[in-house]
């Protein structure tokens, strides 16, 4: 049954971003790429992690996405113009690059053994339990991975400033 | 199939058909009696003509929005033009799946002539999905409900459904902020995002409206703003809009969007309610919290409906008597004073929580009573900030009164 669920719902995702990437369409670009963000989160919560599901629906989907929309909808983008890939060195060099991609895929399925990247059975259920969804991922990020996390809040901060003074030149 | 996952089966399906149910009635009811409340602040009479006081208004109408001619404009976008009440309605059929509305049902075991017996060993909980998740579904989904009003405006292809389109967008992303910030102070007390946790911490201590109580103020002002009502209906004001992102449409379309938005306040009601108010606990009773029954969760289940028709009726109140905001005022007030106060909130309640929890203070009611205090404390010098030195010092003599 999970196993199904997987296949439905990989096949969506792939589908829509194949979709997402070759629209004309700004717009309905962006549509097909609010599909691929659902997609994966279901197959996040396929993983049993809700917590990670939840906040792409919540960030990616609901925020970030219609920001992107909004910005479409605003500057009235009609058909895009000429690709940035044009001309036979653009496509050869992105075929090259998208079949490097597929053989780095591979290597690190193959090379990497599947107990490393897995927890044990049933570990994921058991601190659903005891910490709730939100707990499993708080406890680690704010005890044993404090100063990371909080660099990275300082960087995101650079970055909002810095889009801020971009954007209003005349302080 | 075994006995109990036929039980189960049947306790999902019978959820989702009463909950599904409720809330389309409760929608047409509630549109009548927004229509008749209304009617009662400007002094005239309201819909009385179809039915007993003009209940069946809303089927009339209804009957009529599915005889209505379906229109297109003519540089309309089809696909998404058809697409964007669908996507407007299903997400807020969607957000009441994680509301907890009665205390749990008793597990049952019975068997019917064909189709054999059904079995639930446990006790049914009321909810129709217990997701890990909790609340933060909820968040989600409403967020995703912005899509069919922004894109009905884009897809019109008319200036003013587009207008309205880019308000929701703009105020939408605004107020899911400080909604979601007011919320992480409930977190902070309860320590996880799932309903029926935030209920039982409430049962044990008191109504976090208590403790919480500017987190609730900062929660209701979001609320209405996500919802679009007034005085924040921006995307659809008709002075200046015709009627914003929903100007192009006509019969059930319209129709999809006008329940979408009912079902989104009963939505946010019930969360209030579920949040702030105790769910379905009765005030000043264990009675509810004892084993379970089907008395108590028929009664409860009442309780809970009450306490949403409450807000229902506080959300129809404000929006006939409060004037509209101006957009730009709109989003100073979500920007500039409701985000910094969230944030600011935060560190009052955690410093708060730290330092009950050092002192070694247990969960209960002294401990929701000490967090009271400090709501009290802080919304005191709120109104002395809100006021702008009109209701405290603006009869004073020689007081300049800035009216910024």
């Amino acid at each position: 049954m999970t196993q199904l669920v997987f296949w439905v719902f990989a096949g969506v995702a792939i589908i829509a971003a194949f979709m997402c990437i070759t629209r004309r369409s700004p717009v309905a670009s962006a549509l097909w790429l609010v599909q691929t963000l659902f997609a994966l989160a279901a197959i996040y919560v396929l993983l049993d992690a809700q917590f990670i599901a939840a906040l792409q629906i919540l960030i990616y989907a609901g925020a970030i996405m219609v920001l992107f929309l909004f910005v479409i909808m605003l500057l009235n983008l009609g058909a895009s113009g000429p690709s940035d890939m044009a001309g036979r060195p653009g496509k050869v060099i992105a075929g090259l690059l998208g079949i490097l991609l597929i053989v780095e895929l591979i290597a690190v399925a193959k090379v990497l053994p599947h107990s490393l990247i897995s927890l044990p059975e049933g570990t994921v259920e058991v601190m659903n339990e005891t910490q709730g969804a939100v707990g499993m991922i708080a406890e680690p990020l704010f005890r044993g991975y404090l100063v990371p996390f909080e660099v990275t809040s300082v960087l995101l901060l650079a970055a909002v400033v810095g889009a801020v003074v971009l954007a209003k030149r005349s302080v | 199939m075994t006995p109990e996952f036929k039980g189960l089966l049947l306790a999902a399906v019978v959820k989702i058909v009463v909950v599904f149910s409720v809330i389309n009635v409760g929608v047409m009811l509630i549109i009548w009696q927004e229509r008749r409340q209304s009617a009662f602040v400007q002094d005239r009479r309201g819909p009385n003509r179809v039915g007993p006081f003009g209940l069946l208004q809303s089927v009339a109408d209804g009957v009529k929005n599915f005889m209505k001619e379906e229109t297109y404009p003519a540089a309309a976008d089809r696909i998404l033009f058809l697409l964007a009440p669908v996507m407007a309605f299903i997400p807020a059929m969607l957000g009441f799946a994680v509301i907890p509305f009665a205390s749990p049902w008793p597990g049952f075991d019975f068997a019917m002539p064909v189709l054999g017996r059904f079995v639930s060993a446990g006790v049914v909980p009321m909810v129709m999905a217990d997701l890990p998740v909790g609340f933060l579904f909820v968040l989600a989904i409403t967020s995703i409900g912005v899509y069919g009003i922004v894109l009905a405006g884009w897809s019109s292809n008319s200036k003013y459904a587009f207008l309205g389109g880019l308000r929701a967008g703009a105020q939408m992303i605004s107020y899911e902020i400080a909604m979601g910030m007011s919320l992480i102070a409930v977190i902070i007390l309860v320590g996880n995002v799932t309903l029926s946790e935030v209920i039982g911490r409430q049962q044990d201590s008191m109504w976090f409206i208590f403790p919480l109580l500017i987190g609730f103020f900062i929660f209701m002002v979001s609320a209405f703003a996500e919802t679009n009502r007034l005085p924040f209906d921006l995307p659809e004001t008709e002075s200046e809009l015709v009627a914003g992102y929903h100007t192009e449409y006509s019969s059930m379309k319209f129709s999809m969007f006008f329940i979408a938005e009912y079902s989104n306040m009963i939505t946010a009601s019930a969360l209030m309610a579920a949040l702030f108010f105790g769910g379905w606990d009765i005030p000043f009773t264990t009675w509810d919290e004892g084993d379970p029954s089907v008395v108590k969760s028929l009664v409860t289940m009442v309780v809970f409906g009450l306490k949403t028709w409450l807000f229902l009726s506080l959300f129809i109140q404000i929006r006939w008597t409060l004037p509209r905001f101006r957009f730009d005022q709109l989003m100073h007030l979500g920007w500039k004073f409701l985000l910094p106060l969230a944030l600011g909130y935060i560190m009052m309640i955690a410093t708060t929580v730290w330092a009950l929890d050092a002192l070694g203070v247990a969960f209960g009611i002294r401990y929701a009573l000490v967090l009271f205090g400090a709501n009290i404390v802080l919304s005191y010098g709120l109104f002395w900030v809100l006021d702008r030195d009109r209701l405290f010092g603006g009869s004073r003599p020689g007081n300049k009164r800035r009216i910024a």
